[in-house]
C-alpha cells in the first residue's frame, strides 16, 4: 500500500509515496537516482547496499524504506561536503584500498559508522568491524589500512 | 612472449584509402590530430576479419584535442585490473605529456577499434606494444607540426609535458592543444618509430595511484546497472530450477494484473517488467510455473569419477624422452590423483545490462568483458547488423572470467525489443549462482620418480577436463610426458552438468595446484628441504630467480617437510610471468580449520608498467586465491545448484587474509608480461604444502577445507 515517508536524505528532507515495504535500496537508486549504494546479494550477506541510518550502517536491501521514517539516511555520495573529500574517501584514494570500486561504497560507509562507535579501533576491531562486507577483488589489506589511516586523520574532532 | 607480437608492426598510409567506413567513423571522433596503429600479427588479422563491419587495419588509436587533451580509445574494459591507469602511463610517457592529460574511452564499441576481450593477462603485454608506438608516432607527428610552426629544425625541438619548445631559445614554445587546433590530421604511422629505452621512462616503471578512485569512493562510477534511460523498464526472468529443466506451464495472470505490470512471454523465456527494479522480482514471485527436471545424473560427490568415465582420448602437451627408461631410473615412485571442483567467478556486481532498442538500431550498457563479440551476439539475436548495435561498457564490477559471457544483455536487447522501452536485467545473486560458467571441476594424475639425491627423472602427467594452461612442468626431467584428457571450457563436447568457463588463470590453478603438491611429496619422500629441491631440480632461470626472491624475502631456513613450523612453497607460470609463493599457516587440530597467516609472493613479469598496480593484482589473486584453497566449492545436485548466495558459497573475508608481502622483480628491460593472473596460481598448493608441513597430512582435493583437514588427521592418528 503506497503510504508518504519523509527523512532526510544526505541532509536534506525528503518525501517519497511508495509502498512502505519496498528495500530502501531500490527506492534510493530508483526514486531517487542515487546509484552509488549497490545491489550484491539481496540477502544482507555481502554489505555492497550499506548505508547510513541514523550514522549506523544498515543494509539497504532488507531495510524497508517504512521503517526510514523520520531518520536520517546517507549514501555514498553525501559523504563529501563541497567536493571535499571525507577522510575515510580520501584514505581510500591514498591506498589505492580498491580495484572495481563496487563494493567501496558499502565499505567506506561500514567504516565510517565503525568509526563513529569506535574513533581508534585496533586492526583487529577493523577487521571485525568489517568482516561482513565482501570484496572479491581482494582490496582487503589495503581497505584495513585506509580505515587506520583515516581514523588517525580524523583525531580531534577532524571528522571532515 | 612471441617476439613477433610486439616487433612485427605494419605501417602504411591511409590517406589515399577509400574505405568509407573508416572515414566516417574518423568523423565520429571530431577534429584533432588521430593517430592509428595496427600490430601485425597474423592472429590479430584473422581476429580482426571476425570483427565485421569495423575498420579492419588499426587496432589502436588516439586522438589530441584542441584542448590538449590525449585521448586512448581502447575496446580494452576496466573491470578493477588497472587498466585504466597503466595503460594511460604508457601513453604518457611515449607522447610526453602529464598523466593529468590523457583520457581513456573502453569498451565502447561506436569509437574503439575492435578488440577480442578483456582477459588472459593481454592487455598489457599485446595492447600495450601498439599503444606505445602510437604515442611515439604520435609525438613524431606533433614534432613535425611544431617545426613548422616554430619554423625551427626538428631536431632542435624538445616536447615536454604536452608543450614542445626549442630548446635553444625555450620561449619559442607551442602546446599540443595548440597544433591540434582548427586540424583534422588522420595519420596512419608509417615507419616503425623507436619507442623510449627503460632509461628514459619518466611515467613507465613509476608506482601510480589509481585514476578511477575518486570517482568510486564518492559513487559518481557508473557500472551498468548505474544508467538510467527515460521511461525504463527493469526485468526479471523466470529461471529453471535446474539446468536442463523444461517448462511445462506458466500462468502469469496474477502478474499481469499487478498495476505497472507487463509481462512479455517468447516461448520458455518469460519476464515480467516494472519501472521499479523489487516491484519486477515482486511480481515474478507471482509468477506460478511448473517444471520437468530431468533426474540428476551426478553430484559433488561423483563428479570426478563421472569425469574420468567420460574423458575420451588424450592429447601429448609436452613429451620428451622415455617413460620407460625414467621408470627404470627412479628409486622412488609417486603416484597421486589430485581432485578440484567447481568454482564461482562471484563477482560482486552480478551481471547487467540496459538496452534501448529504437527501430533498428540498438544501444546496450553492459557489465562485460566482451563488449565486440557481445555486441554481434545481440546483433544476430535480434536480427540487426553488427554496425547498427552499441555496445557501451561502463565500469565493471569485476569479471575474473564470468563476464565473458553476455547473456544479460541478450536478454535485455530481446526485452527492449518486445517492450519499445529502455529495458534493464540485473541478475540476483541467485542467477549469478545458477548461470555462472563455473570453472570446471577436473582431475590430475602424475606419476613420478626420484633417484635417491633426489633428482627428478620420471614425469607422467595427465590432467581431465580443466584445460592444458600450465600443466606443462617446467623442471629439469629428462624423462616426461603431459597429457591433456577432455578439453577444458568451450572446446568439444562436455560432460559437465552446467556451463563452465574461464576463471582468473583457467586450467592452471588445477595444474599448478596437482604439479606443486607432486613435486613436494616427492622433496618429502627426497628428505629434502622444498626449496633445495626445487633448486635442484630447475634449469631455467626465471623460476630459479624468482624461488630465489620469495625465499630471501621470506627469510628462508631450510628444513625438510614435515618440519612443523607450517611454512609451503610453490612455483608456476602464467601469461609469460613466473611467480614462487611461500606460506605459513596455523592448523587447528581440533576443528581442522586452517589460517594462512602470512604469504610472501615473487613475480618475474618482465617491465612493470605500474608497480603499484602489479603489487594491487597480486595481493588481489592472493586474496582470491584463499578462497578456492580453503573453502570455495560448488554443491550440486544434477543441473541443480545448490549454493546460491553467501551464506553457504564463502568467500574470502577480512579476517582470512593473511599479511601479504610481494616482491616484483626489477626487469624492465625484458617485455612486460601477464600481471592479471598469475599470483592466483599457486594459492592451492602452496596451502596445501603448508599444512603437510605444519601437522603431516597430504590433502589431494582442494578446497582444502576444515573437515578435509579434521579427517586426515583422524586417520593418522
Amino acid at each position: 500500500m503506497a503510504e508518504t515517508i519523509s527523512f532526510t536524505l544526505n541532509g536534506k528532507p525528503v518525501s517519497v509515496t511508495t509502498d512502505g515495504q519496498r528495500p530502501l535500496l531500490w527506492v534510493l537508486r530508483t526514486d531517487f537516482g542515487l546509484t552509488g549504494t549497490k545491489f550484491g546479494c539481496g540477502q544482507a550477506l555481502c554489505g555492497a547496499c550499506t548505508v547510513l541510518v541514523d550514522n549506523k550502517a544498515v543494509r539497504s536491501c532488507v531495510y524497508p524504506v517504512r521503517n526510514a521514517g523520520g531518520r536520517e539516511i546517507r549514501t555514498i555520495e553525501g559523504l563529501a561536503k563541497n567536493g571535499e573529500l571525507h577522510p575515510l574517501q580520501k584514505a581510500f584514494v591514498e591506498h589505492d584500498a580498491l580495484q572495481c570500486g563496487y563494493c567501496t561504497p558499502g565499505m567506506i560507509l561500514t567504516a565510517y559508522s565503525l568509526l563513529q562507535q569506535n574513533p581508534q579501533p585496533t586492526r583487529q576491531e577493523i577487521i571485525d568491524g568489517l568482516d561482513k562486507n565482501l570484496c572479491r577483488c581482494g582490496a582487503h589489506t589495503r581497505i584495513i589500512d585506509a580505515i587506520q589511516s583515516a581514523a588517525t586523520a580524523m583525531k580531534g574532532g577532524n571528522s571532515r | 612472449m612471441n617476439e613477433q607480437w610486439y616487433t612485427d608492426l605494419d605501417f602504411t598510409d591511409i590517406i589515399d584509402d577509400p574505405n568509407v567506413s573508416r572515414r566516417d567513423f574518423l568523423k565520429t571522433l571530431g577534429g584533432g590530430i588521430i593517430i592509428l596503429f595496427f600490430v601485425g600479427d597474423a592472429s590479430v588479422l584473422e581476429a580482426q576479419r571476425r570483427g565485421r563491419g569495423y575498420p579492419e587495419d588499426f587496432n589502436a588509436y588516439l586522438r589530441i584535442g584542441p584542448d590538449g587533451r590525449v585521448t586512448c580509445y581502447t575496446g580494452k574494459i576496466e573491470q578493477g585490473q588497472g587498466a585504466i591507469t597503466s595503460l594511460a602511463q604508457m601513453l604518457a610517457d611515449e607522447i610526453d605529456a602529464s598523466l593529468d592529460s590523457i583520457d581513456m574511452v573502453m569498451g565502447d564499441t561506436s569509437v574503439c577499434p575492435w578488440d577480442m576481450g578483456t582477459f588472459g593477462s593481454m592487455t598489457i603485454r599485446f595492447f600495450g606494444p601498439p599503444l606505445r608506438a602510437a604515442g611515439a608516432e604520435a609525438r613524431r607527428v606533433l614534432l613535425e607540426l611544431a617545426a613548422e610552426q616554430l619554423k625551427v629544425p626538428p631536431e632542435r625541438l624538445v616536447a615536454e609535458n604536452g608543450v614542445i619548445f626549442d630548446k635553444e631559445q625555450k620561449d619559442k614554445r607551442v602546446t599540443y592543444g595548440d597544433l591540434a587546433k582548427g586540424k583534422t590530421i588522420a595519420r596512419r604511422a608509417k615507419e616503425k618509430p623507436p619507442v623510449k629505452n627503460p632509461s628514459e621512462f619518466k611515467v613507465i616503471g613509476k608506482p601510480v595511484l589509481r585514476r578511477d578512485s575518486r570517482e568510486k569512493v564518492t559513487g559518481k562510477a557508473q557500472y551498468a546497472g548505474d544508467i538510467r534511460r527515460p521511461d525504463m523498464l527493469y526485468a526479471k526472468v523466470l529461471r529453471p530450477p535446474a539446468h536442463g529443466a523444461k517448462l511445462k506451464s506458466v500462468d502469469t495472470s496474477v502478474a499481469e494484473k499487478m498495476e505497472g505490470v507487463k509481462v512479455v512471454r517468447d516461448g520458455d523465456f518469460v519476464a515480467v517488467l516494472h519501472k521499479n527494479p523489487d516491484q519486477a522480482a515482486e511480481a515474478l514471485s507471482r509468477v506460478a510455473a511448473e517444471f520437468d527436471v530431468p533426474p540428476a545424473q551426478v553430484d559433488d560427490q561423483t563428479i570426478f569419477e563421472y569425469l574420468l568415465k567420460n574423458a575420451g582420448e588424450g592429447r601429448a602437451v609436452a613429451q620428451g624422452g622415455q617413460l620407460d627408461e625414467g621408470q627404470k631410473l627412479s628409486e622412488i615412485v609417486v603416484e597421486q590423483t589430485y581432485f578440484d571442483g567447481y568454482k564461482a567467478h562471484a563477482p560482486i556486481e552480478t551481471h547487467t545490462a540496459l538496452a534501448q532498442v529504437e527501430g533498428n538500431k540498438a544501444t546496450v550498457w553492459a557489465s562485460t568483458q566482451t563488449p565486440f563479440p557481445t555486441k554481434d551476439q545481440i546483433a544476430n539475436a535480434l536480427g540487426l547488423g553488427a554496425d547498427d548495435v552499441r555496445l557501451i561498457t561502463p565500469f565493471v564490477g569485476g569479471g575474473f572470467g564470468g563476464k565473458s559471457p553476455g547473456q544479460q544483455a541478450i536478454e535485455a536487447a530481446k526485452l527492449s525489443k518486445a517492450t519499445g522501452k529502455p529495458v534493464q536485467v540485473m541478475w540476483s545473486r541467485e542467477e549469478e549462482f545458477f548461470y555462472d560458467s563455473f570453472r570446471p571441476a577436473a582431475v590430475v594424475k602424475i606419476k613420478s620418480g626420484i633417484t635417491k639425491e633426489g633428482k627428478a627423472v620420471l614425469w607422467d602427467y595427465a590432467v581431465y577436463w580443466a584445460g592444458d594452461r600450465g600443466s606443462q612442468q617446467f623442471y629439469d626431467i629428462p624423462h616426461h610426458r603431459t597429457a591433456s584428457v577432455g578439453g577444458g571450457f568451450g572446446r568439444g563436447p562436455s560432460p559437465h552438468p552446467f556451463a563452465t568457463g574461464a576463471w582468473r588463470a583457467p586450467a592452471n590453478n588445477t595444474n599448478t595446484f596437482a604439479r606443486e603438491s607432486q613435486i613436494d611429496i616427492m622433496a618429502a619422500k627426497a628428505r629434502m628441504d622444498p626449496i633445495e629441491f626445487r633448486l635442484k631440480n630447475l634449469r631455467d632461470e626465471r623460476p630459479i630467480r624468482t624461488l630465489k626472491a620469495a625465499a630471501e624475502k621470506f627469510g628462508w631456513k631450510p628444513a625438510p617437510a614435515p618440519s612443523g613450523r607450517g611454512f609451503g612453497v610453490a612455483v608456476g607460470t602464467d601469461s609469460d610471468t613466473f611467480v614462487a609463493h611461500i606460506a605459513e599457516v596455523e592448523v587447528d587440530k581440533r576443528t581442522g580449520r586452517v589460517h594462512v597467516k602470512r604469504i610472501v609472493c615473487a613475480q618475474d613479469m618482465g617491465l612493470a608498467i605500474n608497480p603499484e598496480g602489479a603489487s594491487i593484482q597480486m595481493e588481489g589473486c592472493i586474496t582470491m586465491g584463499l578462497g578456492y584453497a580453503l573453502t570455495e566449492d560448488i554443491r550440486f545436485k544434477g543441473g541443480m545448484i545448490l549454493d546460491r548466495n553467501f551464506d553457504t558459497y564463502e568467500l574470502p573475508r577480512f579476517s582470512s587474509v593473511p599479511k601479504i608481502e610481494t616482491v616484483i622483480l626489477d626487469l624492465k628491460n625484458e617485455p612486460a608480461h601477464g600481471g592479471g593472473e598469475p599470483a592466483i596460481i599457486c594459492m592451492g598448493a602452496v596451502v596445501a604444502n603448508a599444512i603437510h608441513d605444519a601437522v603431516g597430512v597430504r590433502l589431494l582435493q582442494l578446497p582444502l577445507s576444515a573437515e578435509r583437514v579434521r579427517k586426515a588427521l583422524a586417520a593418522i592418528a
